[in-house]
This record gives C-alpha cells, sequence and structure tokens, in this order.
C-alpha cells in the first residue's frame, strides 16, 4: 500500500524531536450501497476513502494527526504535525528498521465484491423486497439494504512492526412495516460476515426478507410488554449484546484503568457461575468482528474474560498493555484512519453450557422469553444497562405463549452477571452489530447459548 | 492548522464539476473541508492531542429521472473525477422516479448569519491544552467525592462547504464551533456514578470551565446511593435537555422523507391537535443562538424557519427537494447531508417556545413525580414508525415539590403521542443544547415507571 522506504523516513520524521513510540496507520477503503425502499432501488452509493493517521507517544502523551495526502509530502506534514502535539522534549534522530510480520488470515475470501456486477447487487434486494412483501397482505413497507466494503490496513510502527490486513464486509438488511389494527409495528433482520459476495451462494435472501417480515406481522397481535421485575430467558443467538453491553465494556482495559469499570480490581473473583464462560474472539472465521491483525498490528486472538465464572482477563490496545507491561490481546481497533485507535470488542460470546433449553423454559412459571434483544447501552461507571426487545413472548406456566411488543429491558451488569442461574447447550451467534463507544463504530459479533436470568426489570405499558 | 479558509478554491471545484453536466443529465457536487483539534487531559497530564483536516466531496448525478452517487474522502482532482465517473455508472442501476432531480433556486433570501468565530483560527494549540487540563483541575477540586474523571476534553472544528449543480445553485459558506465535555466519576461507599458536564460556544472566551464542572460534579454526585424505586405511577418532570432529547424524536418523526413513506405516526395529521395546547415548537435554524444555526442546507437552498407544532396543532413536515415535490409541497430548506449521503432530511435547530414558570417553580406544582436527569436506550426503546417509547431513566424523586431519593436502574414506558398531548406545564427555562436544540422543562403527569 505504501513504499517501505516511505514509511520508515515518515516513522523517522515523527520521532524526530524525542518521543517513545511512532506509529502509521495507512487505510484504503472501498465501499458500495444499494437501498431499495418503497418498492423502488433508490440509489447506489460508492465510497472511496484513503488516508493516513500517524501517532507519537511520549510518556502518557499521545500525540495524532491524519491525512488523506499519502505524498512523501502529506505524510511529512502529517508526522511533524503529530510529533508537535505529542510536545516532545528530547532531540536525536532514530532509525526504524521494519520486518515485515504475516498474520494468519481467520478465512479466505472467496468473490471480492469488485468483481461483482451492480446490477446483482440490486437483484438481492429486490428478492429481498418480494420475499418480504409476500409475507403477508399486512406488509406495508420494506427497506431492502445492501452493503460491501473491502478496506486494506496498514500498520507499521518505531518498534519494527510492519504487518497487512485486507477486510472484506458484506450485508444485506431487510427492515418490513406492517400495518394493522394495533398501527405500525416494525421487523428487522440482518445477515453479514467478514466474506465477499460468496455469502449469497450461502445463505438465502428470501429467508432475510420473510424473517423481517415475520417479526412485523407477529407484534402486529402482540400484546403491550408487561412491567415490573421478573424472570427472563434468553434465547441462542438472540442475546448476546447482554454480554457485550452488561460486562464486556465493563472489562476493557482503558475504562478499567480509569475506574470507570464496575470490575476494575477483580481478576481472580467469582463474577458468575461456574456456567458462564465468556470470550472474545477475533479469529473467528467470517464472524462480523473477525480479522487478521487489529487495528495496531497486533494479531487477533482469542481470549478468555471470564473462565467457569472466575473473571481471568481485561481486553488490551498497545497503550494500556505498554503501561501494564504485558501483551497486547488482538483488541485495538478504530473506525477509520482518522480515529485514536482504543480497546475494543471483536466478536463476544458466551460458551454453550450444561442445561436443556426446553427444561429452562419449562422450569419459568412465569416470565418473559427474548427471542431477539435489539441495541442496547451501558453505563461502565455503575454496571446499569438497558437494551430493547426486538422479538419476545410471555412465558406462562413453563410454556412460551402470546408474542409481546416493545418495552426496554434494564438491570445492572455485575448483578445479571452474578445470578444468571439456566445456561442451555444450544450456542449460536448472532445478527452483526455496530458497536459505539466514544463516537467511534466498528463492526462486532455476539453470541450466547439459551440462558435464564432469574430478574430483570421490563419496561412495558401492561 | 490550516489557514482559514477562503471562498473560491472549495466552490471553485464544486463548479467544475456540475459544469460537466451532459445534455440531459444534471449533476451536483458537494464539497466539504474541516479542520479540527481536540485535546483530551487525564491525570493532570494531556492524554492526547489531535490535529486533524479532512475533505471530501460527494457527486450526485441524475438522469432519466435515475439518480446515482459516490464520494471520495479526497479533494484530489483525479479521484473527483472518478467520483463523477461511478456516481453516472451508479444512476443506470437506479430505478426511474418522476420525482427525482436536483434543487433549483428557490428566491429564498438566505438568513444574514454571522457562524464564523474569527478568533479561533488564531488560538495557539498551548491555550486549548491549558482548557483542558483546567477543566481537568476544576472536576476533580470541587467535592472530596470526585477523585476523577474518565474524560476531560476539549474539542473545536472548523468547516466550509460549497454546492453548485448544473441547474443553478452556487453557494458556499463556513461554520465553527467549540466545546468542554467532562465525565465526573464520583465515588461513595465503593459505588461510583459517571455523568457529564459541557459547555459549548464558536469562539473560545465562550467556553466556561466552571460550567462544566459544576454541570458534571452536580450530576454525578446527586445520583450517589441511587436505588431502584418501586414501580408506581408518577408525574414525569423532565429537565431542558431531556425535552430536547425527546422532542428531537419527534422531530425525526416530522420528516417528509418518514411521512411520504408511511413510516411516521403523525403522518395524516397536519392541522390536527397532535400535542398539548401549551406546545409550540420550531426548527429554525435561522435562529442564532443554536449551534446548528446554518445559512445553506445540504442542496444549496437557503435554510429558513419551519413552525412545526403551533399550540399543540401539527403545522407540516420538514421537507427536502425529493419530498417536497414528491409530496406536493416543496422543500423547507431541511436537507441534511454529509460528504459521504445522498441529502436525507433533519431537522437542524428544533426549539420549543419557551412557556411560564422557571424549572424550580414548575417542580414545585409536582406531589410525586420523578426529575429525570438521564435517559438510555434511546436507539433500542423507541419505535420511530409506532412511537412506542421504552426508555432507562435516571433521576431524582420528586415529593410535595420538593427533590428527595436519587433513583437509577428503572424504566418509563409509554408512546411519545401520550406523551406529547399529555404535557401539563412547559418552563420558562429555555436552555441550548450542544446538537443545536433548545429545551425547557416539561411537566407530563401520570406515567408508569418500572422498578421492583
Amino acid at each position: 500500500m505504501l513504499d517501505q522506504d516511505l514509511i520508515q523516513r515518515t516513522l523517522a520524521a515523527a520521532l524526530r524531536t524525542g518521543g517513545d513510540l511512532a506509529e502509521i496507520f495507512v487505510e484504503d477503503r472501498a465501499s458500495s450501497n444499494a437501498v431499495l425502499d418503497d418498492g423502488k432501488v433508490e440509489h447506489l452509493t460508492s465510497g472511496r476513502d484513503r488516508g493516513a493517521g500517524i501517532r507519537v507517544i511520549v510518556g502518557d502523551t499521545t500525540g495524532f494527526a491524519h491525512t488523506a495526502d499519502l505524498t512523501p509530502a502529506g505524510l511529512l506534514e502529517a508526522a511533524e504535525a503529530a510529533a508537535a502535539a505529542a510536545r516532545s522534549g528530547g532531540g536525536g534522530v532514530k532509525e526504524v528498521a521494519l520486518e515485515r510480520q504475516h498474520a494468519p488470515r481467520p478465512h479466505e475470501v472467496a468473490v471480492l465484491p469488485e468483481t461483482v456486477g451492480k446490477g446483482e447487487k440490486v437483484e438481492l434486494l429486490r428478492r429481498a423486497d418480494a420475499a418480504a412483501r409476500g409475507a403477508g397482505g399486512a406488509i406495508s413497507q420494506v427497506t431492502a439494504r445492501y452493503g460491501d466494503s473491502r478496506r486494506r490496513i496498514l500498520v507499521a510502527n518505531s518498534d519494527g512492526l510492519l504487518t497487512e490486513d485486507d477486510q472484506v464486509r458484506t450485508l444485506l438488511s431487510v427492515m418490513a412495516v406492517a400495518t394493522g389494527d394495533t398501527g405500525m409495528q416494525t421487523g428487522y433482520q440482518s445477515l453479514g460476515r467478514t466474506v465477499g459476495f460468496e455469502l449469497f451462494d450461502r445463505y438465502d435472501v428470501d429467508q432475510i426478507g420473510r424473517e423481517a417480515a415475520e417479526r412485523a406481522l407477529l407484534k402486529l397481535s402482540a400484546r403491550p410488554a408487561p412491567s415490573g421485575t421478573m424472570p427472563v430467558v434468553i434465547g441462542p443467538g438472540g442475546g448476546g449484546v447482554l454480554f457485550h453491553e452488561a460486562c464486556g465494556h465493563g472489562l476493557e482495559a482503558d475504562l478499567v484503568a480509569k475506574g470507570a469499570s464496575v470490575f476494575a480490581g477483580r481478576i481472580g473473583e467469582r463474577v458468575a457461575d461456574p456456567r458462564i464462560t465468556l470470550v472474545d474472539d477475533g479469529t473467528m472465521a467470517e464472524e462480523w468482528g473477525a480479522f487478521a491483525v487489529d487495528d495496531e498490528g497486533s494479531v487477533a486472538q482469542r481470549n478468555v474474560l471470564i473462565q467457569d465464572g472466575i473473571l481471568t482477563d481485561y481486553m488490551w490496545d498497545l497503550l494500556r498493555a505498554r503501561k501494564e507491561g504485558r501483551p497486547r490481546s488482538g483488541n485495538g481497533r478504530r473506525q477509520s484512519y482518522k480515529h485514536l485507535p482504543m480497546v475494543r470488542m471483536t466478536n463476544t460470546y458466551v460458551l454453550a453450557g450444561p442445561d436443556d433449553p426446553e427444561d429452562i423454559i419449562a422450569s419459568t412459571p412465569k416470565g418473559v422469553y427474548v427471542a431477539h434483544l435489539g441495541g442496547g447501552q451501558v453505563n461502565t461507571a455503575t454496571g446499569d444497562f438497558v437494551f430493547g426487545m426486538t422479538e419476545a413472548y410471555l412465558i406462562e406456566d413453563g410454556r412460551i405463549t402470546e408474542p409481546i411488543r416493545e418495552g426496554n429491558l434494564i438491570g445492572n451488569g455485575p448483578e445479571v452477571l452474578a445470578s444468571i442461574d439456566a445456561v442451555g447447550h444450544d450456542f449460536a451467534m448472532g445478527s452483526p452489530g455496530m458497536c459505539g463507544k466514544d463516537g467511534q463504530g466498528v463492526p462486532v459479533g455476539d453470541g450466547v447459548p439459551t440462558l435464564r436470568v432469574p430478574a430483570l426489570t421490563v419496561g412495558g405499558t401492561a | 492548522m490550516a489557514s482559514a479558509p477562503t471562498e473560491p478554491d472549495l466552490l471553485a471545484l464544486a463548479t467544475r464539476v456540475a459544469d460537466q453536466a451532459r445534455p440531459g443529465e444534471q449533476v451536483e457536487a458537494f464539497v466539504a473541508r474541516s479542520t479540527s483539534t481536540s485535546v483530551r487531559a487525564y491525570g493532570g497530564e494531556v492524554e492526547s492531542l489531535t490535529q486533524a483536516s479532512t475533505s471530501g466531496v460527494g457527486v450526485r448525478v441524475v438522469v432519466d429521472h435515475r439518480e446515482g452517487f459516490a464520494y471520495a474522502g479526497t479533494l484530489d482532482e483525479a479521484t473527483v473525477q472518478e467520483a463523477l465517473e461511478e456516481a453516472r455508472d451508479n444512476a443506470r442501476y437506479a430505478e426511474p422516479d418522476e420525482f427525482n432531480g436536483l434543487a433549483e433556486p428557490d428566491g429564498v433570501a438566505p438568513a444574514e448569519l454571522d457562524l464564523w468565530p474569527k478568533g479561533l483560527p488564531e488560538v495557539p494549540t498551548a491555550d486549548k491544552v491549558a482548557l483542558a487540563l483546567d477543566l481537568e483541575r476544576a472536576t476533580t477540586g470541587r467535592d472530596p467525592r470526585v477523585q476523577g474523571v474518565r474524560v476531560a476534553m476539549y474539542s473545536d472544528g472548523l468547516g466550509e462547504a460549497a454546492v453548485a449543480t448544473s441547474t443553478g445553485i452556487r453557494v458556499w459558506d463556513r461554520a465553527g464551533t467549540s466545546y468542554l465535555m467532562v465525565q465526573a466519576l464520583a465515588t461513595q461507599d465503593g459505588e461510583t456514578q459517571i455523568a457529564g458536564g459541557l459547555s459549548v460556544g464558536r469562539e473560545l472566551e465562550d467556553l466556561s470551565v466552571d460550567e462544566a464542572a459544576d454541570d458534571a460534579v452536580l450530576r454525578a454526585t446527586r445520583l450517589l446511593g441511587a436505588a431502584k424505586p418501586a414501580t408506581q405511577r408518577v408525574t414525569l418532570v423532565l429537565e431542558p435537555r431531556m425535552t430536547a432529547t425527546v422532542l428531537g424524536l419527534v422531530g425525526g418523526m416530522l420528516n417528509g422523507e418518514a411521512v411520504l413513506k408511511g413510516r411516521s405516526p403523525f403522518r395524516d395529521r397536519v392541522g390536527e391537535a397532535i400535542a398539548s395546547p401549551l406546545l409550540t415548537f420550531v426548527d429554525d435554524p435561522t435562529d442564532p443562538r443554536s449551534l446548528g444555526a446554518d445559512t445553506y442546507d445540504g442542496e444549496g437552498l437557503a435554510r429558513r424557519r419551519n413552525e412545526l407544532v403551533r399550540d399543540g396543532v401539527l403545522q407540516g413536515f420538514l421537507q427536502n427537494t425529493y419530498t417536497g415535490r414528491r409530496s406536493g409541497t416543496a422543500s423547507t430548506g431541511s436537507a441534511a447531508r454529509g460528504v459521504s449521503s445522498t441529502p436525507g432530511v433533519a431537522a437542524t435547530a428544533l426549539a420549543v417556545a419557551p412557556g411560564q414558570g422557571s424549572h424550580e417553580e414548575l417542580l414545585a406544582t409536582v406531589d410525586r413525580g420523578l426529575l429525570v436527569t438521564s435517559m438510555a436506550g434511546l436507539h433500542s426503546g423507541v419505535n420511530p414508525v409506532s412511537g412506542d417509547f421504552s426508555v432507562g431513566v435516571e433521576g431524582l424523586m420528586v415529593r410535595d415539590g420538593a427533590l428527595a431519593e436519587p433513583i437509577r436502574e428503572a424504566t418509563v414506558a409509554s408512546t411519545l403521542q401520550r406523551l406529547l398531548l399529555d404535557i401539563a406545564a412547559v418552563g420558562a427555562d429555555l436552555e441550548w443544547l450542544p446538537d443545536g436544540t433548545g429545551g425547557v422543562t416539561l411537566v407530563i403527569p401520570d406515567v408508569t415507571l418500572s422498578g421492583t
């Protein structure tokens, strides 16, 4: 992506006035999107973003500058701006010798998106639209979106690291609106993998459309969600966001170091039922949060965060790992070359447990069954979290009965984690997600088996 | 930092692209450039200092009523040219829509606004660093329970944008803002609460370290000891910033695009009462008090004042050129966009017309209520199509007109339609927020608060 000699010169320039570490992150991102809405292919969008972010670390201070100008002059200017920002004191010339490292890719990409005709991409949307509309006469609107991106990155630093990655993501999503006696209800379904267009050889676009429509139709006949505290059973694959929000963010080393996490200082302690093992895994082939190297050049890893209920480790980026004198964990990520990296999750999931999913429901006299959770949010300092339910049912006398609609779930991460009293043996990954932190969004995956939280607050109106 | 941008080069670039329109083709170029500085302080040191400049161009082509779009994150002429060719190619795959087409000059005069902070480009970086460090020091020096911050930050942005079309639009404008933001950590008996404080303005002199620090410290400390409340019906008292958040959601439903596609619960309600007669609200980007103030919209039309609800009655919807044409009205100058997207529709300066009474006077009228100081889960808990509303809340209980114990881990559920109709009091305490919205205290009786 960039000549090795130019990289070395840029890093040397960044350290000309001193500094502990200089890093250059180069990104070339090409994307295409198409939207079908209201029965029409509205427009196709193509985008190209290319540039470099340069940071210089001096003690606890980071200087950062970025540029879309990848010429030697443009890079030099950015390097000098980053160095000036770090207010580095000492001078001297530092030679930077780079050694290229090859990280294993989690999987191969068969069909690069740029090799596929636009007509073929648009055709997928028409099929998804038709399938959703065919699911029932009450479907009044359908929006189908197709998106692909190819993100090539190069990371080099003055410790001699030089590495590259080529990340391809493909996503199709459908939102359906159903209109009936209870007004308008929406249903959403998406399919996304870190692969190319071969995704659609393996997965059925019609099914995505149908599932979105079925969720909207189901909600038309749904009762308002109850309110109050009750047992909540979460279905396989539908509730990974619970762990992402309820404990994942609290295990990010940057938040832990600032005392902004309820999990600070708790390594080695029991934080959950022994049936719970929580993993963050950037190597998980094809999943939405997978990559070969993170945005600081660390090789992706599978990290066990909670082992049999015991908190074993946090997630780390370069800055925090350097400070603590420990290895990084492959969790240093950034939205683009315009952003500083920080600790982020990848694919976060709970391993399957010992319990029979049917027994879990049967042993719950009264509560809520959540097949799919929506987006969520957490206050890492208190551990309090909120998330929505996009498909949920009442549990009455140990059976799943009527669908319910809308209503958030609210709880406290450490309390929920400690209280989970059943973990099914039916693990599944969930839908592709976008995680936001300090204004930066990165793609993430999650997964869970069926599990039960004995007491969560359901914020409905009934 | 780049020197203060000047008009000709951006507008000239946009014009060069638009002028390449072929017979039967409409071409629009939206070109933007911005610079920003951001300083984060932590532990008495500069944690990070970012100097950034970004630029880009979005090109839209309409031919035979088909629309195509492409963007590039650079102003490099060859890449911009590629974007034009890509947009042309993309148009071939879109379906024709008789209402597609670029904006045309509509004769509305642009407001005379002074949005450019003349002093800001001249401020030395060292002064910005000093502000961030002061902010952290001020926040941790006010209350023994506040010993740390998650972040203390100074940030500013200076931006310019030009729009040129083959239909005769040629506009350019620039604006800048700066802000201070701190998240304070308050700790007591092993419990930690986090809350943010802000100070926003255009020039550096508009910013107040004390204002941001006081706000964060008050908000974090008053939640210490918060417990989950019992499930009950309460009168909600929304702080101005909470009101702004809720009205932002309503504003999204008064968007002509959502209305056309049958996705707004208010779509057939123009001329009807959708809110309490006490409520009037407008989207007025020509009001210079709003940080969302703007001279031109994303299609190059003059921004204008749009009254959305007057005395509870719905007046109309916000429109861009496409939605205006298709709905048989006209653009309200509400096209919203960045370089990487086609114009959508959005409010930029929503504000409630102030009513009667201060925040304290309104609180004093409440026998049994909840002062809501933060809401969580809005993106998952509010359905913009149905108006169903269920969010996590934190705040202080109100008893006999006085603030009582703090609560957390509770939810409030209703519908936005219900909340609007039930408004029982609108305060006079208009507060402008960083996102450009203006809120006042609202009192809404008889809402379900779910806790234990």
